[in-house]
């Protein structure tokens, strides 16, 4: 029988998912000429991950540290470049120009010329804008101190010559008060003694600048000031700062070195503004000739600098591609070890078995193409450390992997829960998510970032999004199985809908006003599928769902929870460990079931025969006096004896968990090592020299402590004993969540207004909590998940990563 | 004496004190000086420095690199960290954040006006000043010309307003006054700051005053140092050293009175934290005793983070961290000098 059994399950086709690609772990001897084009190739392959054979060495003791280094000192130019196409405004292309292959020596001249040329460019655009600025500030200062000069004149002049007001009064010409000027202006100055300076500042620093004027002349001076029409351009960061123009009137020599001194301190950019209103419109007109002057220059020198920027940005993402590139290849390089004769180069890595002829074509492509008359070898040897996990997913198992290995990367060749996850993750979701309407919601989001999928994976989205993008896939069976969910519990966003034919049941009068509180009369057969929709607000409506979902929740719950323990069987089958099949999968199989199987098992036949017996009842005496008469609970023939049986199973099966595997383990144990006393010898000498950093750095020594064993084994069987009581308990969270969502969604639906936002909440508690049963109550029966993952030198996944 | 720190500390200072002790981990140990100390070009201890926390911040740099370059970016990442901290912080951790920084503030001013005094260009001047202790009208010092105006037109605005109490004479400004200025200035910031770790209680006035004693007793053992054989009167020097600290009052009186370096010897040596400095050191012997304080100080920095709930482990980060760059000057002097035999001589490790 057990013989059969076997047969038939060696006989299935292999899962593809189930278990991890098998590794092998290689070595690589490459020819000095052909290692770079070879690393390159495997590197366009991407299945082979290289171990650092040069740990201990510094980056800078390496032997390629000259290639990196040029390496890194191209992507700071690219960068360079990139940021000032940015700064410019040009647009980058999207996609890769056509891969024409550039030699590296050639990129970096041309890098460096191009940095050159723009470095140039741009020292001679900040010389032009800072003259340009120069003359910008002086024409406002022109223009606002002026205006200060004859305000502050006019009005000595209007106190002074009351009588002609009269004559040029409030008539505002420049003219007119030019004239009074022209009359008056050496006069008021020298008779004053009064200076003034005007210049032009930050007015950031206005305030500041104000105040320490007012400190260092002791409040003797007169400060106006008024904001200056445009923005001045800073030449270095390019943004616009806002300036003042400001003029100071003060009396002293003294006071004027200070006011020059703090002028500089606040970087204030003074201009002498003649006191002559003809000299100052004739230097305002000089100054907006040479303005324009300059802005024609400034324009045209900014169009050719755009121009070459514009040609850059159309290589500038190959250019990128090609230097990272070169960078990974040489960084990989840079973890080979030379052999003795310094003229090879040695590798050592993993592979999966299935890719070993592609590699090997690949490295016989790499001895061809760089004319090496030596051939790269490539053979297989042992390993002592685990190989590393890999999967080869597609886009819609690539999601659930991923939820499987945020818990912890499976184990080489471990049994791998994504494989049941792909259904098991969006139906329990579903359990607790039943609405048809929110179903159809969720699946026209799906569908949207399935339609727009080959758009959005180019783009860079926000880390929401992201995580919506990546789970696409998860979302779409999320739906689907909402959807199936909903027709069952009859709930299109919480409203019941007559799809499948009339309901079973009828009220009692035409009012319908006693079903909330008597209930309904039964006239035809049952509702073809599904929750009857006229129970929705009578009687029957709440007992009838909870106990549907309570039990349904429990059914589910065991289900799960014994596949967990069935893979538990395989996995011990797989790495051939008969001890753990017996001694823990059995007495675990036994103990779940003659509990909680048990427990299913009358759920089941309540359902089927409509007994009214009461299970919390049967369960509590099944414990407290197995013995006793079960009288009107009992729901078949011969159910105590079974009980008693059942019982006894459970109570057996702990010690048997629990005992026998730490003690057959001590005893194979001493028997492997009987009257060893010295360690096994390793390698010899001449193996390691032969060998070079091979397999001989890790020595595993197996010790075996009993205690260690035993207590971990204790935690395992108290874990499972007590697990498998909170475990079940733990699955009425589909229960409590999907009545929560029923109820929650009537009275969105009630107030229509918060339809939107307790959606969005429900999908994320559903989602964690489906997310929790997978990793915790069912992952914990068989999976260790403290494997590492396969991390191959890939210039595919070098793109990802960086972008 | 301990107050309940544990019970409240972590409202307001558990998540910058997490953040520090993240700092702390990425400072350099000493296997990455190991590795530095080998660089043969500056090349090298940048792309050393690109796989620490210093990478973000030199990949930029064009290749011929200067040692000021290093310097002045590994310092703005330090800034830049500082900055982080103080927006975070809420009272009384900012103020005290901002205390750190007073003693750059002193040292920038006392650049600067020494530098006007020596018609050095301001522009220039105010590169070499410390990010951390700028200061809005910091350009405006050249425009003072003696002590009561440097204080009435620019550092009346500046924190540094109420130390400047004891320093306001109308003399003019000369390299000794500066000196002089310089030293008060200090004396009443450590003062001030001690005084207001001691209000702050508990854990951070126990471990400041350990930590800010042993600068003060430093400072008062350089300015003994120093101003052996200058004009320097005895009853000026005693006023110079700050009024508290392991060697106040005794000792004062005693360093007051030095002579030569060998006296002020025998005046420390009565201390025993200090008797075990003074012990490595050959009788006679002054240019070890920087780098004997350093490490002093950077073994008393490093027990600050051994105890939580306190405020010292910011001011321990930011000292640990300077010195960190120190030492990163130091080596990059050293390649860039050809002078690496010297390289050892005033690397301080950390850990």
């Amino acid at each position: 029988m057990q013989r059969r059994v076997e047969e038939f399950l060696d006989r299935l086709p292999e899962m593809d998912l189930m278990r991890s690609e098998k590794m092998t772990f290689v070595q690589l001897i490459f020819p000095f000429e052909s290692a770079h084009r070879a690393v390159s190739y495997l590197g366009d392959f991407g299945l082979v991950q290289f171990r650092d054979l040069n740990e201990e060495k510094s980056p800078f003791q390496r032997t390629f540290v000259n290639q990196v280094k040029r390496c890194a000192e191209m992507s700071r130019k690219l960068r360079f470049l990139r940021e000032q196409i940015n700064k410019a405004g040009v647009m980058l292309p999207d996609t890769l120009a056509v891969q024409s292959d550039i030699d590296l020596e050639e990129l970096e001249t041309q890098l460096g010329e191009h940095e050159h040329e723009l470095i140039e460019m741009n020292s001679n655009t900040e010389r032009l804008q800072h003259t340009y600025n120069e003359l910008l500030e002086f024409k406002m200062v022109l223009q606002k101190a002026g205006g200060f000069l004859f305000s502050g004149k006019e009005h000595s002049v209007l106190e002074e010559r009351e009588l002609e007001e009269n004559v040029f009064s409030n008539n505002g010409y420049v003219e007119t008060a030019s004239l009074i000027d022209k009359e008056m202006r050496p006069a008021t100055s020298e008779q004053s003694g009064l200076n003034f300076i005007s210049g032009i500042v930050c007015k950031s620093k206005a305030i500041m600048f104000e105040r320490m004027l007012f400190r260092a002349t002791r409040g003797n001076m007169l400060f106006n000031q008024a904001l200056a029409d445009e923005v001045v351009l800073d030449p270095v960061t390019a943004e616009e700062v806002e300036k003042i123009v400001f003029t100071v009137f003060f009396s002293g020599e003294q006071a004027k070195k200070k006011i020059l001194k703090i002028c500089e301190a606040f970087g204030a950019n003074c201009y002498s503004v003649p006191e002559d209103i003809v000299k100052q419109r004739q230097m305002t007109r000089e100054v907006l000739s040479r303005l324009s002057d300059f802005e024609a220059t400034l324009d045209a020198g900014l169009r050719h600098r755009n121009k070459v920027l514009s040609s850059i940005a159309l290589q500038l993402p190959k250019w990128t591609n090609k230097v990272r590139r070169e960078k990974a290849v040489y960084d990989t390089l840079n973890m080979l070890n030379f052999d003795v004769t310094k003229k090879c180069l040695v590798g050592e890595g993993w592979c999966p078995i299935f890719a070993k002829t592609k590699i090997q074509e690949a490295l016989h492509r790499a001895t061809f193409d760089s004319n090496s008359l030596v051939g790269i070898i490539f053979h297989v040897m042992d390993s002592v450390d685990s190989p590393p996990t890999y999967f080869r997913t597609n886009k819609v198992t690539n999601a659930y992997q991923e939820i499987v290995d945020a818990y912890g990367v499976a184990q080489y060749q471990e049994a791998n829960p994504a494989v049941y996850s792909v259904i098991t993750f969006p139906f329990l979701f579903a359990v607790m998510f039943g609405d048809w309407g929110h179903g159809i919601c969720l699946l026209l989001g799906a569908l949207v970032l399935i339609a727009y999928e080959s758009k959005l994976s180019n783009k860079k989205l926000g880390s929401f999004m992201e995580l919506l993008f990546g789970g696409r896939y998860v979302l779409l069976f999320m739906s689907l199985f909402s959807i199936y969910c909903g027709l069952i519990y009859n709930e299109f966003f919480s409203v019941p809908f007559y799809i499948f034919g009339r309901s079973a049941y009828e009220c009692r009068d035409s009012s319908c006003s006693d079903a909330a509180s008597v209930g309904l009369v039964k006239v035809r057969d049952a509702y073809p599928f599904g929750v009857d929709p006229k129970w929705r607000g009578s009687r029957s409506e709440l007992p009838f769902l909870n106990s549907l979902k309570m039990k349904m929740s429990i059914l589910l719950g065991m289900t799960q929870m014994n596949l967990g323990i069935i893979l538990s069987y395989f996995n011990a089958r797989f790495f051939g460990s008969s001890l753990d099949i017996r001694y823990q999968f059995v007495p675990q199989m036994i103990f779940l079931n003659s509990l909680f199987g048990y427990l299913s098992l009358l759920i089941i036949v309540k359902w089927c025969t409509g007994a009214q017996a009461d299970l919390y009842h049967v369960m509590i005496y099944m414990f407290l006096s197995p013995a006793d008469d079960l009288r009107e609970n009992e729901l078949f023939w011969g159910q105590r004896p079974l009980q008693i049986v059942l019982l006894l199973l459970a109570i057996v099966a702990v010690p048997w968990m629990l005992f026998p595997k730490p003690f057959i383990q001590r005893k194979l144990h001493l028997e492997r090592f009987q009257g060893r006393t010295y360690g096994i010898l390793g390698t010899s000498e001449m193996d390691i020299e032969s060998e070079p950093d091979s397999a001989r750095r890790h020595h595993h020594h197996e010790e075996f402590n009993f205690s260690e064993v035993f207590v971990h084994q204790m935690i395992h069987s108290i874990e499972f004993v007590l697990g498998a009581v909170s475990n079940t308990a733990s699955y009425l969270r589909l229960w409590a969540l999907s009545l929560a969502h029923s109820e929650l969604s009537t009275v969105f639906y009630e107030k229509v207004l918060l339809l939107a936002w307790g959606y969005d909440n429900f999908i994320i508690s559903a989602f964690l909590h489906a997310l929790r049963l997978h990793w915790v109550e069912f992952q914990n029966k068989f999976y260790h998940g403290d494997g590492y993952k396969f991390k191959p030198f890939s210039f595919a996944l070098l793109m990802d990563e960086d972008e | 004496m301990y107050g309940f720190e544990a019970l409240t500390f972590n409202i307001h200072g558990g998540y910058l004190e997490a953040i520090v002790r993240g700092h702390r981990a990425t400072l350099l140990t000493a296997s990455d000086y190991n590795n530095l100390c080998q660089c043969e070009t500056l090349d090298d201890i940048k792309m050393h420095l690109s796989a620490t926390e210093y990478g973000p911040y030199l990949q930029n740099e064009p290749s011929p690199l200067h040692t000021t370059t290093i310097v002045e970016k590994c310092t703005l990442k330090l800034v830049d960290e500082y900055k982080h901290m103080l927006c975070q912080a809420t009272e009384p951790l900012s103020t005290f954040l901002e205390y750190i920084t007073y003693g750059h503030m002193i040292d920038n001013v006392v650049l600067i006006v020494t530098g006007t005094l020596h018609e050095r260009d301001v522009q220039e001047l105010l590169e070499k000043c410390h990010p951390l202790g700028m200061f809005d009208s910091i350009a405006s010092l050249a425009v003072a010309q003696n002590m009561s105006e440097l204080y009435r037109l620019v550092l009346v605005d500046t924190p540094l307003a109420p130390y400047f109490s004891q320093c306001i004479t109308s003399e003019d400004l000369d390299d000794m006054n500066i000196e002089i200025m310089r030293n008060t200035l200090y004396k009443a910031y450590l003062e001030d700051f001690y005084r207001f770790c001691q209000k702050l209680g508990g854990a951070t006035a126990e471990i400041m005053s350990d930590l800010l004693s042993f600068e003060a007793d430093r400072r008062a053992v350089n300015i003994t140092i120093n101003s052996i054989g200058t004009e320097l009167t005895r009853d000026d020097r005693r006023k110079l050293y700050s009024n508290f600290g392991l060697l106040y009052p005794y000792g004062h009186e005693e360093l007051a009175v030095c002579e030569d370096i060998d006296q002020v010897r025998g005046a420390m040596e009565k201390y025993p934290p200090y008797q075990s400095l003074f012990s490595k050191l050959s009788y006679g012997e002054s240019q070890l005793l920087d780098k004997a304080f350093y490490e002093e100080e950077v073994k008393r920095l490093c027990l600050a983070f051994e105890q939580q709930f306190h405020y010292a482990v910011f001011f321990a980060y930011m000292r640990l961290r300077e010195q960190e760059i120190r030492n990163l000057m130091w080596i990059s002097e050293c390649v860039a000098q050809n002078q690496k035999s010297r390289v050892h001589d005033s690397v301080i490790f950390i850990f």
